[in-house]
């Protein structure tokens, strides 16, 4: 690791005015993202801001039906949360599909939504990568992209993003609540919160510099039967080929995200409203405008096909 | 024939060749990771307190040491191992106020505070932890480079499922979870072994939460 200087941050106001004084900084919570990446060098923050002593580790109700996440809240602690299994379990289903237990008791809900991509690519420093050096150029268009995004990616960047649970933050309409150097706070939906790569894929969400995640708002529960189906190389611990994060209605619409596709979780409102149709009609909306490469097509039937499992799991 | 300046050159090219080899033979192995007080450039040093294994111990680190480096550097508690240094293979995992984690993934100096327990101080050689015995037992391991994270990793696993925790194979949310093997195999694939000996990794598992249930 390059050597940086590091600080305890005791509330967001401070950690925001450390994050102002220092430009060259980064927060750090549970790490288990930002620490693999300096190893390395991929990333170097010359100073570290600690967020772990926020407070912002509570999930509490909120006066509209819903829950407030704390942006420190560890994901293990969130799956178990008893009303995120009951109201939400489509939340609670994605993050157990993620990483490992070890992980899962670290990694925070803020740090989860702003994972880096796992391209091989963006990992290996002697290839050239748009995320990673901007105007390199991108190693996996013609490389070995199996992986890689089908749909929203550019002719810069065709990373996805790895994440399990912004894909299920996303079919619940989730909102992050942030606050900037400066003290303002804001709050931001989750389907603005990343970007799609275009000409600047390193720029990978909409946060300014120094802006700290506070919390995630789900909204009221929505009933309705909720899934999460992963499908990925192996059993366990493995990130996503393609996955599914969906909330069907006893009357068959509903809603349903994707994860493994895109460099964000996909989520169409024209597809939601596809629903009644069936697996078919709903991927052929989310797929419009997929260009997927030799190695990848096979996202799109392998979509298809788990969400139809879904539904069908779904109808019961 | 050669002319004096070409050998000039050739020799002064040799000669740095040969200072780089010498340098690069006596630069400490963990240039890139140093311990407690080395590196060039480094940040100044910080204090940290914990307690690991039950003792209290106060620290002097660089930032830039991992809570696994500091326990297998700074305290020479080599149980605990470094395998990819990644997250990826759970060699490392150590119990952090009762939880397990990869040591490898967050830096000692976040951990002020925190009860800390190793591989070492689950059980000694006298007195085994029950998950220590059950690992000989039923010879859970053919290397044995991942054991220590094997047995922290499941020690804090059945707390886990104690506690009610879900895991993705758990097929209802809102009940108990259940020591089945294929919970347990879930549960422990943050621990990787390369030799293989994951069927009597389970049986040794198992027992061990078969006599707590």
């Amino acid at each position: 690791m390059k050597p940086f200087t590091y600080e305890r941050a005791a509330s967001p106001a401070e950690a925001a005015e450390a994050a102002a004084r220092r430009p060259d900084s980064k927060f750090i919570a549970g790490g288990t993202n930002l620490l693999d990446l300096m190893k390395l060098q991929i990333e170097a923050p010359a100073h570290l801001i600690d967020v772990n002593a926020l407070a912002l580790d509570r999930i509490e109700a909120t006066s509209d039906g819903g829950l407030r996440v704390g942006a420190l809240v560890r994901n293990t602690d969130l799956a178990a949360d008893q009303r995120v299994r009951r109201d939400y379990a489509v939340l609670s289903r994605a993050l157990l599909a993620g990483a490992s237990g070890q992980l899962r008791n670290r990694a925070t809900t803020a740090g989860n939504l702003l994972q880096r991509t796992r391209c091989p690519y963006f990992s290996d420093t002697n290839m050239a990568c748009n995320k990673r050096r901007p105007g390199s150029g991108c190693s996996a268009i013609d490389g070995i992209n199996r992986q890689h995004a089908v749909v929203g990616a550019s002719a810069a960047c065709i990373a996805t993003h790895p994440s399990d649970m912004a894909v299920a933050m996303r079919v619940l309409d989730a909102s992050v609540q942030t606050v900037n150097p400066k003290g303002v706070t804001r709050t931001i939906p989750i389907a603005e919160l990343h970007r799609l790569p275009g000409d600047t894929p390193n720029v990978e969400t909409v946060l300014e510099a120094g802006e700290l995640i506070t919390a995630v708002t789900l909204p009221k529960p929505t009933g309705g039967s909720q899934h999460y189906r992963k499908v990925r190389d192996r059993a366990s611990y493995a990130f996503a080929l393609v996955s599914v994060a969906a909330i069907v209605q006893p009357d068959g619409s509903g809603r349903v995200a994707l994860g493994g596709v895109a460099p964000k979780p996909w989520r169409l409102d024209a597809a939601d409203a596809e629903m009644p149709k069936g697996a078919k009609a709903v991927a052929g909306t989310l797929f419009a405008e997929a260009r997927p490469t030799e190695h990848n097509a096979f996202k799109l039937p392998l979509a298809e096909r788990a969400l139809a499992s879904v539904l069908a799991e779904a109808r019961g | 024939m050669a002319s004096p300046p070409q050998q000039e050159i050739g020799r002064r090219t040799v000669i740095a060749a040969a200072a780089t080899t010498a340098a690069i033979g006596t630069v400490p192995a963990r240039a890139q990771e140093p311990g407690p007080g080395a590196g060039i450039n480094a940040a100044p040093l910080l204090n940290v307190s914990f307690t690991v294994n039950g003792k209290p111990r106060d620290l002097e680190l660089d930032p830039r040491t991992t809570l696994l480096d500091a326990l297998r550097e700074a305290l020479h508690l080599t149980g605990t191992k470094k395998g990819c240094d990644h997250g990826q293979c759970g060699a490392c995992t150590v119990l952090l106020d009762g939880h397990r984690i990869n040591s490898c993934l967050t830096l000692a100096v976040m951990h002020p505070g925190t009860a800390i327990t190793t591989v070492e101080g689950l059980g000694s050689p006298d007195h085994l932890h029950p998950m220590q015995a059950a690992f000989v037992k039923h010879d859970g391991y053919q290397c044995g480079y991942c054991t220590p994270g094997q047995i922290c990793s499941a020690v804090a696993m059945l707390d886990e499922i104690e506690a009610g925790i879900p895991s993705h194979v758990t097929a209802d949310l809102d009940a108990r979870p259940q020591l089945t093997s294929a919970e347990l195999r879930e549960r422990m694939s943050g621990n990787i072994c390369r030799c293989g000996a994951y069927s009597n990794i389970v049986d040794a598992i198992t027992e061990v939460a078969g006599s707590k249930a």
